[in-house]
């Protein structure tokens, strides 16, 4: 009896002596236990929606599962779907079609986004409500935007072609840019443009906010002409800027679906049929589910392995 | 420092300011047209929205609303003429095309799933996101980093990649096409972002507040409720408005997974109808209507687009 009285009195002497930081683990639950209990309710979640199909594609992409065909028996077949992918014509173009959207849609959107962000970091009168009226485009639903602008290229009495008939003297109904095959590609290019710039816009402006005014100051003083401060500081300050926006649109783009398939659906023939087009064609028109498995690890590995060694570019520049 | 003088070149010259303001100007003007010009199509009738030369100048007509809110059904002149006079102006306006009204279209249904889905998906994944990212942000969690960017992997999937197995594994489930399928999708699909968005705004509160909580005697849940979550509210708004806007313009998965009960009025607009072909009326005032949310949250949200659309890797 006596000894336990002493034990508390010495837990409570050990208690006052503890200091906060170890004292609030012995009250509620632990840090830890509250740590797990945080995260795992989206681990979770993402183990079930994400890593388990995904590890489920990897599985079908072995075999000639076909989704519309419940009873047929499932072959096992090797890395045969994965070589088809590889030597598909029609995938390889695919490819190619990608890299012209991907390649162009970063071209204009690098060159206007920058420009823009250099003209608003003048901060003229008002520069505040025209960015947030700029910025519009970028938050609306691809699919609805491609469905409206299809409206736009209509080939007689769509605006663009008015537009462009009224600049240029050319017959409205003389060219079709969804239904050409020379305009097609272009046509989804200008959408994605159009969509997109404010969010190079907006990215470059914020680095161009991140250079600190001594520099330039600094510069000046070093009598560095105008070509030469933005040659040396303005452009490798942005540049980690530029680069981010650039990651981040590449893999959306790569990935391109929506957009492209209200505006063209593929089209005409398959100019316009970017790498997710025939994806889905694949697996969800021709229920080759097998090989569209194979196919979409393919897509999914080419992204990351790009996305990878493209951090680590970024990384180099940011550290220079 | 100084303004006045014109030549430094930290502070750009009036000139300079004014060819620059005009240049940024007529972009914003040239970019807003596609929208202008939607909007209107959703105010002309079904012949002055495909009139050549285009239209500028019009009556305006609220038929493209009609058209997009109900079913309609030609009829014989004898058929007319034996109905009774028209209740409603909209009544009025379809007779006048020679139709009577049907029935109500799924435009409605479509939108509401919109909404209910939307407003779902945004709930869970904030609620997730918010205590992961208090979690990845205060404690010593092992394999963070892994974790973290295994969180942000799941964004690299192409939406049809991913849509392959789910759709076989609703199937099985009988998810699909229901509302708590495409909310559990789209949660999947957001809270990648709402993790590292509010891990951002996590990391911006001070330590300390919570500390001096702990030291009253607060446990630590108590702590971040009372004193974390408050700090959090401007952040939690900003990522809830970042997730609702996703979820309402997705398209790819409610396309392959959806079809009617659980459909959302992206792949619905552009099915829209009318005789002879598209009803552009009734298509723009669809995408007006669906549009003009996002035009709103976007214009609240205009100080944080920059964290969201970098997820949070970008800050002013």
């Amino acid at each position: 009896m006596s000894q336990t009285q002493i034990s508390q009195r010495a837990a409570d002497r050990l208690a006052r002596s503890t200091p906060p930081g170890i004292a609030r683990k012995v009250r509620g639950l632990s840090d830890k236990a509250i740590a797990w209990l945080f995260i795992a309710p989206t681990i979770v979640l993402l183990l079930a929606i994400n890593v388990f199909p995904l590890i489920w594609t990897v599985y079908l992409s072995f075999t000639d599962y076909r989704a519309n065909r419940l009873n047929r028996a499932v072959e096992w077949v090797g890395l045969r779907n994965y070589e088809r992918v590889l030597t598909d014509a029609d995938i390889w173009h695919n490819m190619l079609v990608t890299a012209h959207f991907l390649f162009w849609t970063m071209f204009f959107q690098v060159l206007i986004g920058f420009a823009l962000a250099w003209l608003i970091n003048k901060n003229f009168r008002g520069h505040g409500v025209w960015t947030t009226i700029i910025l519009l485009p970028m938050m609306l639903s691809p699919a609805v935007v491609g469905n409206f602008w299809t409206f736009l290229y209509q080939p007689q009495i769509g605006l663009f072609n008015y537009v462009i008939s009224f600049f240029t003297g050319a017959d409205p109904s003389s060219f079709q840019m969804i239904g050409s095959v020379n305009l097609a590609p272009w046509a989804i290019v200008i959408v994605d443009t159009w969509m997109w710039t404010p969010y190079t816009m907006l990215i470059c402006l914020a680095g161009l906010r991140s250079i600190p005014d001594y520099i330039y100051e600094a510069a000046e003083v070093d009598r560095a002409g105008p070509f030469r401060t933005f040659w040396s500081i303005t452009l490798p300050m942005v540049m980690p800027f530029l680069m981010l926006a650039v990651l981040f649109r590449s893999i959306e783009n790569f990935k391109m679906f929506d957009l492209v398939v209200e505006l063209t659906s593929g089209g005409p023939g398959s100019v316009t049929e970017l790498a997710s087009i025939n994806l889905k064609r694949e697996a969800f028109e021709k229920w080759r589910t097998g090989l569209s498995s194979a196919f979409a690890i393919i897509l999914f590995v080419t992204v990351f392995g790009a996305a990878n060694i493209y951090v680590k570019a970024l990384n180099t520049v940011k550290s220079r | 420092m100084s303004t006045s003088t014109a030549h430094s070149v930290v502070e750009p010259s009036r000139l300079t300011r004014t060819v620059a303001g005009t240049l940024v100007i007529v972009y914003a003007l040239v970019t807003m047209v596609p929208l202008a010009w939607i909007f209107l199509t959703g105010f002309k009738t079904p012949p002055d929205s495909i009139s050549y030369p285009p239209k500028v100048v019009f009556e305006p007509s609220l038929e493209g609303y009609v058209n997009l809110f109900t079913t309609r059904t030609r009829q014989t002149p004898e058929y007319m003429e034996s109905l009774p006079p028209p209740q409603t102006w909209y009544e009025e306006l379809v007779r006048s095309r020679q139709m009577v009204i049907a029935g109500p279209s799924k435009f409605g249904e479509r939108f509401l799933n919109s909404v209910i889905i939307g407003f779902g998906s945004t709930f869970l994944s904030v609620f997730l996101g918010t205590l992961a990212a208090y979690a990845f942000s205060r404690f010593r969690v092992p394999l963070a980093d892994d974790l973290l960017f295994f969180i942000l992997s799941t964004r690299m999937m192409p939406p049809i990649a991913v849509a392959i197995p789910i759709f076989l594994m609703y199937r099985t489930l009988g998810l699909s096409d229901t509302h708590l399928g495409m909310i559990i999708l789209y949660t999947a699909v957001n809270v990648s972002l709402s993790v590292w968005l509010l891990k951002g705004f996590v990391d911006e509160i001070p330590r300390e507040y919570e500390e001096a909580a702990l030291i009253d005697g607060y446990t630590r849940l108590q702590a971040f409720v009372k004193v974390v979550l408050p700090q959090m509210s401007t952040g939690i708004a900003a990522t809830a408005i970042f997730c609702l806007i996703f979820a309402w313009n997705e398209y790819a998965f409610a396309l392959l997974l959806t079809s009617g009960t659980a459909q959302t009025a992206p792949p619905f607009i552009p099915t829209i109808i009318g005789e002879g072909g598209l009803d552009w009326p009734a298509i723009g005032a669809g995408v007006t209507l669906f549009l003009l949310p996002v035009l709103v949250f976007t214009i609240l949200l205009r100080k944080h687009l920059l964290r969201g659309i970098t997820f949070g890797a970008v800050r002013k």
